[in-house]
């Protein structure tokens, strides 16, 4: 899918196409691989119960890697965006629980303050010109810092809110029954496949990542398509958060760091790389879903936590591996 | 030009700095004066001045003031101030980030020359300089709640978290007919009250229950969701699991989020620690069979005494183990478990 974007670029098709390609067979197969290991080694793992559980637990990662792969692909990074969804649970409490807000202003809101961490990030990235690394560093501490004072570092419960909780595990499609927030993510995938693949948005942001100077030089407002990029990122990050709120149907004001860092694991493992460029939203899905099933495997087989950690970091180090290798390919 | 705009800053900067610094010196004069001036932040108390001098002063330094749990220390030690006569006076800063003002509160303290002090330490590298002032001055001083680090104080008073998780296990093991798999959420690997409330819960199944057998261990880090995640992997991965023990608020509600979830309530006894409004809720709704909870105002009011008995010069233990509740449904609503217990 990002065939279209890097064509535009001039580089060569075939080559790009086909090892785009081949990374997310590469993932996809990788996944398949360990979905069948998990269910020999555990009669427990393949039922419908369980799969459901795998999927559910996706969707929070799930969300967030799917924005912060816009901005890899830009060739920048978002740190922000565990602490910043915990910011836009609570702003969601705060709208509905406090300020007595009909719920479906409380989930907007809860989005468009994920879009405005990322506009702020995006504009301190691209007009003050503060690298990303840094730039959302800040932001980062911000949105912890303003999610303790904001909710007086107590919970904010949704108890009262009839049926928030069904935003997240209700199941609008009665006849399967998988929980909304399953759904919702994706819904998600389709709609950044879309921006990505489809819009000048996605066009743009393959741009910038491969050559930010070209980009700019041909005309493009480079700052104004990085804040878009940013903001549209930060919506993700709202979505993860008001799903997440449901999901407790709480705001845990001190939740949320060290997401980042699984988000991002789960668009490297994905194929896209962290030097930007290139990357695709089904990679990103394909790496949430082998992160969650490898979690969710290897506790089922009681794998004592310590070892869960160890195996999920080599994970990673060979799914760069071998992203690099292939890049030398070319 | 721009000299000129540098020096306006300058000017307007150092006039910030004087206000802050005349804020900062009036809040430390309020809070080191005695108790006839409060400053609404940090609230002191005190029944009396120290001008009364024959009966003996405790002052009690603690992690907090505004949270119920502090409250319920504070009412403690009340209690144990006026059955053994002596005068008490309790601080702590706003929250548990303050360390600056808590040393603040301690040097205050230290000046008005105590016969005892009272201490749960947010930072106790922090305060190690004023606690060495204390042993100088030959002021013994107890700790509380989680303590101090140091071998200054006489004694620590605090929640023996290894004797309340084997309750919460004697209490799962009746729950369960003594007999099936159990499996624990932790909060931590690491941490002492981690430890000793998986340990606590773990050997206390171990040795006196040979029919129950815990199959799982798993460390959530009171991450809610986390917590919620890996309980469900559990019950995915033992169907016929009895129960699940969650070891703090975070990991008791991901339990009981898990068992909702898989819509297996009344099919698994899950039984909790600490408190919290989702596991008052999940207990008044039957998920959750019950709970231990630390004893606040036992803390409090072992402080205090074993000041007394120090500064009679009686033999204090090292360690006081300040008790703990188990609360359920049927005894939820008492005056005892109310006071322990927090939304």
């Amino acid at each position: 899918m990002a065939d279209t974007a890097v064509n535009k670029q001039g580089n060569s098709k075939k080559l790009l196409g086909g090892s785009q390609a081949l990374q997310q067979i590469l993932a996809f197969a990788s996944l398949i691989i360990l979905i069948i290991f998990f269910s020999v080694a555990s009669e427990n793992f393949l039922t419908w119960s369980n799969v459901e559980g795998i999927l559910l637990s996706t969707t929070v990662i799930g969300i967030l890697a799917l924005g912060t792969t816009f901005v890899i692909i830009t060739g920048g990074i978002d740190l922000s965006i565990g602490t910043g969804m915990t910011l836009t649970s609570v702003m969601t409490g705060v709208f509905i629980v406090y300020l007595g807000l009909p719920v479906i202003v409380g989930i907007l809101g809860g989005v468009l303050m994920g879009g405005l961490i990322g506009f702020v990030s995006g504009f301190s990235v691209s007009i003050l010109r503060i690298p990303p690394f840094i730039a959302t560093l800040a932001m980062m501490m911000i949105a912890e810092g303003l999610s303790l004072v904001i909710s007086g570092a107590s919970p904010i419960y949704f108890s009262d809110v009839e049926g928030f909780n069904q935003i997240a595990l209700g199941s609008i499609i009665p006849a399967i029954s998988v929980p909304n927030a399953v759904l919702i993510f994706f819904v998600m995938v389709i709609i950044g496949w879309i921006l990505l693949s489809k819009t000048i948005v996605g066009r743009y942001t393959f741009s910038i990542g491969s050559n930010e100077e070209a980009t700019r030089l041909s005309g493009i407002n480079v700052k104004k398509w990085k804040m878009i990029i940013y903001t549209i990122a930060g919506c993700f990050t709202g979505v993860a958060g008001v799903i997440m709120a449901s999901r407790l149907n709480s705001a845990q004001p001190s939740l949320g760091m060290g997401y980042e860092l699984e988000a991002i694991a789960a668009v490297v493992i994905g194929g896209t790389s962290l030097s930007g460029g290139k990357g695709s939203l089904i990679g990103t899905m394909i790496g949430a879903l082998i992160m969650s099933v490898l979690t969710n495997g290897l506790r089922i087989m009681s794998i004592p936590q310590e070892w869960q950690t160890v195996v999920i970091g080599f994970v990673i180090l060979l799914a760069v591996y071998f992203d690099m290798l292939r890049k030398k390919g070319e | 030009m721009k000299v000129k705009k540098f020096l306006a800053f300058l000017v307007v900067l150092a006039s910030m700095l004087l206000v802050l610094a005349a804020c900062g010196s009036g809040d430390e004069e309020s809070s080191s004066s005695d108790s006839s001036s409060e400053n609404g932040q940090s609230k002191e108390e005190s029944s009396d001045t120290e001008a009364d001098d024959d009966k003996p002063y405790i002052a009690i330094i603690s992690k907090g003031f505004q949270h119920q749990f502090w409250q319920a220390v504070q009412k403690g030690a009340e209690k144990a101030a006026e059955e053994f006569d002596v005068e008490i006076t309790f601080e702590g800063p706003d929250n548990e980030s303050q360390v600056d003002k808590q040393i603040e509160m301690l040097r205050a303290a230290l000046d008005k020359d105590p016969d005892a002090i009272g201490f749960a330490a947010l930072d106790s590298q922090a305060s190690a300089p004023l606690l060495e002032d204390a042993q100088e001055k030959d002021i013994p001083v107890v700790a509380f709640d989680s303590g101090v680090d140091s071998d200054i104080p006489i004694t620590t008073a605090a929640t023996d978290n290894y004797a309340a998780a084997a309750e919460a296990a004697h209490q799962m093991a009746s729950l369960i007919g003594e007999k099936g798999k159990v499996a624990l959420v932790v909060h931590d690997q690491v941490s002492v009250t981690g430890v000793d409330r998986r340990d606590g819960f773990m050997e206390t199944i171990e040795n006196e229950y040979p029919n129950i057998e815990v199959v799982d261990t798993q460390y959530g880090k009171g991450d809610h969701l986390e917590s919620t995640n890996l309980a469900k992997t559990m019950l995915q991965a033992h169907p016929d699991l009895a129960g699940i023990y969650g070891s703090n608020e975070g990991s008791a509600i991901g339990v009981v989020n898990a068992v909702q979830e898989l819509g297996k309530e009344g099919e698994v006894v899950v039984v909790g620690f600490d408190s919290g409004k989702q596991q008052i809720d999940a207990i008044n709704n039957g998920v959750l069979s019950g709970a231990i909870t630390q004893n606040p105002e036992s803390i409090g009011y072992e402080t205090v005494k074993a000041a007394v008995d120090a500064l009679n010069g009686e033999e204090v233990p090292e360690m006081i183990d300040t008790g703990f509740y188990w609360y359920d449904s049927e005894n939820i609503e008492d005056e005892e478990i109310q006071a322990a217990i927090y939304e």
